[in-house]
């Protein structure tokens, strides 16, 4: 084992070698895992907020127009 | 709703596809790594360093792998204003850029004990840095305008130039004198690497593939889901506009 560490004496060549494929490929997966995670997020909270908001201020203008309110007072209506 | 309609289509092919990538990803590192460090003979010239060049040459085919496959969706982008397109091309930059930096890094620690020195430049070694430059211009071009179409189609652009580094790379240890070795296994006659060192080639080739579109895969997903973020917010903003218009 000792012997396989050691790499006939190039162990300070072989081993960075690898160590750096490992560290770029596997830090941009994580990267991109948690980007994506990010991104889904967001885009989940952002549809479950806008049909509410459309909702509400169609609402809002229907009272709008029947009451010729202020939008002040159809906004509470 | 039909500038979604082919991005749907990806996300269910995506969504079938990942898993085996994943798969393929995980089995030929494994087998890859066995080969490269147990499985394979030292060189009877370079003794252990050899198995640098088991991570070394198959990122730097990735390298141009990646970049070829970015012009040509850059093409696709341009002249039929696929909105994919555009995305896969962002989305595989920052792994090209990874490739390329692993096989420059490889490149230097193999340099080192071999040929007595880090970094020379000459023709290879300039025009692989070159394309590394050539992937962080092209990432930061894209992010550099308020308007992600404009960006997208100045990167397209860059992309298109760039296209001519790849035969550059290829050819350049025929057509300049240079330190780095000739071309041993995409050559005309057939590769003049032993079979015991091609295996550990060819899978970790196939591991970094894998790994490749795996990786993509999941960022074009992202990328999807962004550019329906930014239109949502978008629309969102008109929304707000119209509704002070109204009030004032």
């Amino acid at each position: 084992m000792n012997e396989f560490l050691h790499m006939g004496g190039y162990a300070a060549y072989v081993w960075p070698a690898y160590g750096i494929a490992a560290i770029v490929l596997l830090g941009l997966l994580v990267a991109t895992w948690k980007g994506l995670r990010d991104a889904e997020a967001t885009l989940k909270a952002l549809e479950s907020a806008r049909p509410a908001r459309r909702r509400t201020r169609n609402a809002g203008r229907k009272t709008a127009e029947q009451s010729a309110g202020t939008p002040a007072e159809a906004s509470e209506g | 709703m039909h500038r979604f309609a082919n991005p749907a289509r990806f996300l269910r092919l995506s969504a079938v596809l990942l898993p085996w990538c994943a798969g393929a990803t995980v089995i030929l590192t494994i087998l890859g790594l066995w080969f490269s460090l147990f499985s394979s003979p030292p060189d009877y010239q370079q003794g252990e360093t050899v198995r640098i060049m088991y991570i070394h040459v198959p990122a730097a085919w990735m390298s141009l792998f990646v970049y070829t496959n970015m012009a040509i969706a850059a093409a696709c982008g341009l002249v039929w204003k696929h909105p994919l397109a555009d995305l896969f091309a962002k989305a595989a930059a920052p792994i090209g850029a990874g490739f390329t930096f692993v096989c420059l890094v490889t490149g230097s620690l193999w340099g080192a004990p071999m040929w007595g020195t880090w970094w020379v430049w000459d023709a290879r070694l300039t025009s692989v840095l070159i394309l590394f430059f050539l992937y962080l211009g092209y990432m930061a071009l894209v992010n550099a305008f308020d308007d992600p179409q404009r960006g997208t189609k100045a990167g397209n652009v860059l992309l298109l130039v760039g296209i001519v580094n790849v035969p550059i790379i290829k050819f350049s240890v025929d057509w300049w004198n240079t330190l780095h070795q000739p071309a041993s296994v995409v050559r005309m006659g057939g590769p003049s690497i032993d079979p015991s060192m091609l295996t550990p080639l060819l899978v970790m080739a196939g591991a970094f593939t894998a790994y490749f579109l795996s990786v993509v895969l999941l960022r074009v997903r992202t990328e999807i889901a962004q550019r329906k973020i930014q239109t949502l917010r978008l629309s969102v903003a008109g929304d707000g506009t119209v509704h002070d218009g109204m009030r004032g």
